[in-house]
């Protein structure tokens, strides 16, 4: 895989790569010609070969953007675009990176899909905990207004737009496209119900809007740079191009690593030395979480899969984020799973009732367990309270050993978005393949894990 | 509670299957009332059929296949369409259901035994219908401090919230006061107001009934009784003209609670807090317990036979000495429409006298609200329609048209046009506002119309924008009233001749006192008789039933006053009006008590001006009395009896039965159903208005007072059919009514009647045409201000210093202190600080009050309060100057 073309980490070697000046001298394009060549054709044509190239969304769902684009109702104006840059789901930091040492790629993503769908504004709205993100985009955004790159009439054309720097105040839910407009607006950061909310229609201010994330905006100038073939020249037919993924946990050298799309399988990740160089210390890898800490959790026999939406969507969990978390056998399923429920019951937003009661009925549970206070009917009342919030067999790889297929993703879920089932994919990963651990808690009040020899043996 | 889905056209209609049985829906109707109008209730917390869904408690989700497969949705975001297949009952729905319902559970103290809402408690009839039948909770419940007061009246426990939105998106949405607000994030997520900022609305009450749970309960209900030892009646809110339908609750013959009930025509379920929770003035121990009369400087309590005949002496002595024209009636504004029209028939019809007027010289002049092409609280409120507003600030005046106008605006895209001496509530949502000098709108009105001048210093680019929204397509409506007490009547008449002429105009009528209008209807007012007719065309027809008419027109409230004061009256009436303190002129006001030779008080309290009274008779208030009254729209609506009167006080209709019998006169009604059907029979515009019609459950939202027709020449024809017709019904009713005498007993003894039909007349005589207001442009020029005076803006305030809510110990606390507010700039100018106390004098009479800025008065306008307490600005008014121009002084 050494012949996967660097897309949008050209520059993250380069050390003035921030810079004006540095974003036109390096990297696998010329900086602000995307966006020249962009001007040189019409806005629909640009459409089109976004559309072409199968541009999918690095945000989590994955959905086409040149797709989504074409769903802005036709002559409605004032459209805009939302740059979602609230990155915070635990384990992923690849659009941070991208922020910080590319900014001007950015922008001129931004520019770009702004001419497209023909939108005079845009809100790039950044996680509020990455200070370094901002500031490096302020001064970016300064420099491009500077040399009339943003602003009005872009290079001497007709083309104006504005580029509003937005920063978060911190709440994981804010990455939810909805909600992320709420809090646009200046209200909570809660999500909006869809339908009747779908943003493409009436998003901010109830005007048409597209959300995209970072990556996505950043694929935009070298695919207008280097046109659609040889953009889908890399990775797999149905997910061309590359993609960012932020490894870590239990790995040797953790990072975030541009891979080819749809080819690219976890076995390299984890074990090539070009990304993860191996398990620490030469353990076993226990299980893996292949999209961020809301995806349902892949096991060894998953590993050989290639980082494919559809082919993951299968297997029962998702690519998601690109945030692949790696634990090893001495990872105590049972607190991995309290970790991670915890994140999402302190990340509700509490707005509709089964995400915000559920969760954190449900760490209350697991931390009960955890502390030997755990009784045998937990285990069976954690299944019943997730299927509450998620109803029906939810997500979940297969367990070959225990004869038990795959559950394809997506979940269905009784919130409105889907922050609450999210809570529920470790507990169903984790007690579908590690109840003996569950059970060793309460029944024997057996507070170390069993996988886990303790430092200096057992006595 | 009723929450019913509210009534909608059905003029797209598509088929839904619902749990297998196919229903009509309108495209586009929300689910849940879709399902609900077909007799399918979906469970549901935070969902209102007045609010806009949110989706947020879970509780009514339901199996709905749209083609794509069957899934678990909210059915209060979901609109009906075409082919919609919807379960609302299968497992996977109740397992839903359950779940959600668990959920809200655990937290929820289960403090039902001494919880308000317990028996009442949408929570808890929710969880027997649809939830678990236990909890599998095993851990701690979330702590909040219990309760906290976040107003005067409202009182919050967090831990019973189950967080569903309504009473934040209430004070939101609906009231435009964002002053409660989600704090905290996910289980720690609660309600609460800003830090040092009391969740100060004036319609905080409606969150209490709106709560699903417990959570927030009402100062004045708290621990009073539990919901099944209240009885209910339907019932209208008669502190101000709006009319909103409510529900008066008691426990024990003592009403206990207010709750609003859903009228689509008026307050859409929604109440104000003076409405809501003003009730505690019926029970107060202050009421008047039995008749007083005067004996040396002392009111003494006396029998009641010995009140009335006190009363009919003073009144025949008046008779005798200074004929009708010595007798004046000033109020009725509090009355019902029965007690009102009792009243009417014993001043104008047994006793001559036309000096009766319901109005407190702060309304506008009777044929103006009588005669104008009427339009209602809806038709005001058309989506897309242009009102125009000069009145009052509608929030302060008549606060739940204030939730319609604002929903209108914000929500159904109607545009405003408002013409204003001050900044309102209104201002902010205004498509155009003018700021126009006090007494000037008829200018400001001319110039929007494309005839220049200076409209009355308005800002030209308002101006310009008026003219814009005016010339778009659309109803207008015209809503209309006094923006002052310091401004004569006769600028606003301008204004409203100025205005008449727009195409297919319509005017609502903003008069302040509850039963206002209905007392118009009923005749209380010089000149007219009961229906909206000019005595000076309806004395014939009058005369049939009457005893007698008044030779002349009488005089209005001003005009009474003032011959009181010149010693012209004999005997002065005041029914349940307080002139010291609401009539606009208090000077005149206080020489007409001491010019009066005798002044007769009717009354629920002893306020100001009774104690200045040779005899007091007690009377029963509101939740008291049966009857109808009628609102700003003429729409009549009934008011209904729930708990006895204090002490010996009797209702105002049966006084005046009292005294007509004590002065020789028997009035003939044996009860309010036999008043009405009077009314009814000689009003024009009342005759379909039957009190059967009234009890109709179709007319729940009240009825319309409207006139017959419009075309002149069928009218004769129509109105010898509807007399035949309705002595025919009446007789059918009841033989011995008063509407079959005028033609046999009571014209016989009419001698003063000029009337030459006496036994025949029903056959000859035709009804008299309803009154049209015809332009009289008679021209009102404002005289120009001196460069050191303040042009005088006395303005309504919600929380006035009345005798409800200072009989109301909840609500008190809440009374304004009266302040002159003036602009920052006139601060430098006059070189006062914030709280200092000025002199403000009319040249020929002063106050002492404090000042405060604020922008929202505009430079040379000093703005007060009416009746507030503390200062009373009344006394610098006089009535029978078109404006008030004070001078202010600094107090060194």
């Amino acid at each position: 895989m050494n012949a996967t073309p660097h897309i949008v980490t050209s520059r993250w070697e380069t050390p003035d790569a921030h810079t004006l000046e540095g974003y036109q001298r390096s990297g696998s394009y010329s900086g602000y010609e995307g966006i020249r060549a962009a001007l040189n054709i019409a806005p629909s044509a640009v459409l089109e070969q976004v559309r072409q190239a199968t541009v999918l969304g690095r945000g989590g769902a994955g959905f086409p953007a040149g797709t989504k684009w074409g769903f802005c109702p036709p002559g409605v104006w004032p459209r805009y675009i939302v740059v979602n840059g609230d990155e915070s789901e635990p384990g992923t930091y690849k659009d941070r990176v991208l922020m910080e040492r590319d900014p001007h790629q950015l922008i001129e993503g931004c520019l770009i899909a702004a001419y497209a769908i023909g939108a005079a504004q845009v809100f790039l709205y950044v996680r509020g905990e990455m200070a370094h993100a901002q500031e490096r985009i302020a001064a970016a955004l300064n420099e491009a207004y500077a040399n009339n790159l943003v602003g009005k009439n872009i290079l001497g054309t007709d083309f104006s737009v504005d580029i509003v720097l937005h920063w978060g105040a911190g709440a994981y839910i804010v990455g939810e496209e909805t909600a992320l407009i709420e809090s646009l607006e200046g209200n909570r950061g809660m999500p909006r119900l869809k339908p009747p909310y779908f943003p493409a229609a009436k998003g901010l201010y109830m005007a048409p809007t597209i959300v995209n994330n970072v990556e996505t905006l950043a694929n935009l100038p070298w695919l207008m740079c280097h046109g659609v073939a040889a953009y889908k020249a890399t990775g797999s037919e149905a997910s061309p191009g590359t993609r960012l993924v932020a490894v870590s946990g239990h790995v040797n050298t953790p990072g975030v690593f541009e891979v080819a799309q749809g080819t690219t399988t976890y076995r390299e990740l984890f074990y090539s030395e070009q990304y993860g160089g191996g398990i620490r210390n030469g353990n076993e890898l226990k299980m893996f979480i292949p999209g961020g800490a809301s995806a349902p959790w892949f096991f060894p026999e998953q590993v050989d899969l290639p980082l494919e939406g559809r082919t993951v969507g299968a297997a029962g969990s998702m690519l998601g984020s690109g945030a692949i978390v790696v634990m090893d056998d001495t990872t105590d399923a049972v607190k991995a799973c309290l970790r991670i429920v915890r994140f999402f019951a302190r990340e509700s937003c509490g707005k509709c009732s089964p995400c915000r009661e559920g969760t954190t009925w449900e760490e209350k549970i697991l931390r009960r367990i955890m502390d030997g206070h755990g009784r045998p009917s937990d285990l069976d009342l954690l299944l019943d309270i997730a299927d509450n919030i998620s109803p029906g067999p939810y997500p979940v790889a297969s367990h070959p050993e225990a004869g038990l297929e795959a559950v394809p993703f997506p979940p269905r879920q009784t919130t409105i978005c889907p922050l609450g089932p999210s809570s529920v994919a470790p507990i169903t990963s984790a007690l579908r393949r590690f109840r003996h651990e569950f059970e060793a808690k309460i029944t024997k009040r057996d507070l170390i894990p069993l996988s886990v020899e303790p430092v200096g043996g057992r006595s | 509670m009723s929450e019913a889905p509210k009534p909608i056209v059905v003029d797209q209609p598509v088929t839904i299957t619902v749990n297998g049985a196919a229903i009509q829906a309108q495209k586009g109707d929300l689910l849940i009332d879709a399902c609900e109008r077909a007799g399918t209730y979906i469970p549901r917390f935070c969902y209102h059929p007045r609010m806009n869904p949110v989706g947020m408690c879970r509780m009514c989700l339901v199996d709905v296949d749209t083609g794509r497969g069957p899934a678990l949705q909210p059915s209060c975001m979901l609109e009906c369409s075409e082919g919609m297949t919807v379960d609302t009952e299968n497992e996977k729905v109740k397992k839903a259901q359950d779940g959600v319902l668990e959920f809200l559970l655990i937290n929820h103290p289960l403090d039902c035994p001494v919880c308000d809402k317990g028996g009442e408690c949408p929570l808890q009839d929710t969880t027997v219908g649809y939830g678990p039948g236990e909890s599998r909770w095993v851990e701690e419940k979330r702590h909040y401090e219990k309760p906290i007061a976040i107003s005067e009246t409202v009182q919050l426990d967090r831990e019973r919230c189950i967080l569903c939105d309504r009473c934040t998106r209430f004070a939101d949405e609906v009231a435009g006061d964002p002053l409660i607000h989600f704090m905290g994030r996910g289980a720690n997520t609660e309600v609460n107001t800003f830090p040092d900022e009391p969740f100060a609305s004036y319609f905080s009450g409606n969150t209490v009934q709106i709560c699903p749970v417990g959570a927030l309960t009402a100062k004045p209900y708290r621990f009073k009784a539990r919901p099944w030892d209240l009885e209910e009646v339907a019932s209208t809110c008669t502190d101000c003209a709006v009319g909103c339908s409510v529900t008066v609750q008691s426990s024990r013959d003592e009403v206990l609670r207010i709750n609003g009930v859903d009228n689509d025509a008026v307050n859409w379920g929604w109440l104000c807090d003076k409405g809501r929770f003003g009730f505690e003035a019926i029970g107060s121990p202050d009421r008047l317990q039995g008749p007083l009369e005067l004996h040396g400087d002392d009111l003494v309590a006396i029998h009641w036979s010995d009140a009335v005949a006190k009363a009919a002496a003073l009144i025949s002595e008046g008779l005798r000495s200074g004929g009708p024209q010595g007798l004046a009636v000033i109020g009725g504004a509090r009355l019902t429409n029965e007690a009102a029209y009792a009243w009417t028939k014993l001043i104008k019809g047994a006793l001559g006298s036309d000096n009766v007027d319901a109005q407190l010289g702060d309304g506008l002049p009777a044929e103006l609200v009588l005669g104008l092409p009427g339009a209602t609280i809806n038709e005001a409120c058309t989506p897309g329609g242009t009102i125009i507003y000069l009145g009052p600030d509608p929030k302060e005046a008549l606060p739940t048209l204030f939730l319609r106008l604002r929903h209108a605006i914000v929500e159904d895209g109607a545009r405003l046009i408002e013409l204003t001496s001050t900044e309102s509530s209104l201002t902010n949502l205004a498509a155009a506002s003018l700021l126009v000098r006090p007494g000037e709108t008829a200018s400001a009105v001319r110039a929007i119309r494309g005839g220049g001048g200076d409209a009355g210093g308005a800002d030209v680019e308002q101006v310009r924008r008026a003219i814009d929204v005016l010339s778009g397509d659309g109803p207008v409506t015209v809503l209309i009233g006094r923006t002052s007490a310091a401004e004569s009547p006769q600028t606003v008449v301008a204004a409203a001749e100025e205005l008449m002429t727009l195409d297919g105009v319509r005017f609502l009528p903003l008069l302040p006192r509850s039963n206002v209008r209905g007392a118009l209807e009923a005749g209380m007012s010089p000149g007219l008789l009961p229906g909206r007719v000019r005595r000076s065309e309806a004395a014939a027809w009058f005369g049939q039933a009457w005893p007698t008419i008044p030779q002349a027109d009488g005089l209005d409230t001003a005009g009474i006053l003032a011959a009181a004061a010149a010693g012209k009256i004999d005997t002065l009436i005041l029914l349940g009006a307080d002139p010291l303190a609401d009539f606009v002129d208090r000077e005149l006001a206080e020489r007409a008590l001491t010019g009066a030779r005798s002044v007769i008080v009717v009354d629920p309290f002893l306020n100001e001006s009774a104690r200045r009274a040779n005899v007091v008779l007690a009377s029963s208030a509101f939740g008291e009395v049966s009857g109808t009254v009628t609102n700003i729209e003429g729409r009549v609506q009934r008011v209904t009896q729930k708990v006895t009167p204090p002490g010996t006080a009797r209702a105002d209709w049966e006084l005046a039965c009292d005294l007509g019998e004590a002065l020789g006169h028997d009035l003939n009604f044996d009860g309010v159903e036999a008043i009405w059907a009077e009314f009814q029979d000689l009003s024009p515009v009342h005759a379909e208005l039957s009190l059967e019609a009234l009890e109709d459950p179709a007319n729940i939202d009240g009825l319309l007072a409207v006139a017959p027709t419009e075309v002149q020449s069928e009218e004769p024809l129509d109105s010898a059919t509807d007399s035949a017709d309705d002595s025919d019904g009446a007789s059918a009713e009841d033989p011995s009514d008063a509407v079959a005498d005028p033609a046999e007993s009571e014209v016989g003894d009419a001698a003063q009647v000029a009337e030459p039909e006496e036994t025949d007349g029903l056959e000859l005589v035709s009804s008299p045409d309803v009154l049209r207001y015809v332009a009289a442009n008679d021209q009102v020029v404002i005289p120009a201000t001196d460069a050191y005076a303040f042009r005088l803006v006395a303005r309504p305030d919600l929380y006035d210093g009345g005798t409800l809510l200072s009989h109301s110990p909840s609500s008190a606390s809440l009374v304004k202190e009266a302040v002159l507010t003036l602009n920052p700039l006139d601060f430098e100018k006059l070189g006062v600080t914030t709280g200092a106390a000025v002199r403000v004098s009319n040249g020929a009479r002063s106050i002492l009050i404090p000042v405060e800025p604020s922008a929202s008065v505009p430079r040379g306008v000093a703005a007060c309060g009416v009746n507030l307490s503390g200062v009373a600005v009344s006394r610098l008014i006089d009535s029978s100057s078109l404006v008030t121009d004070v001078r202010i002084e600094v107090q060194a």
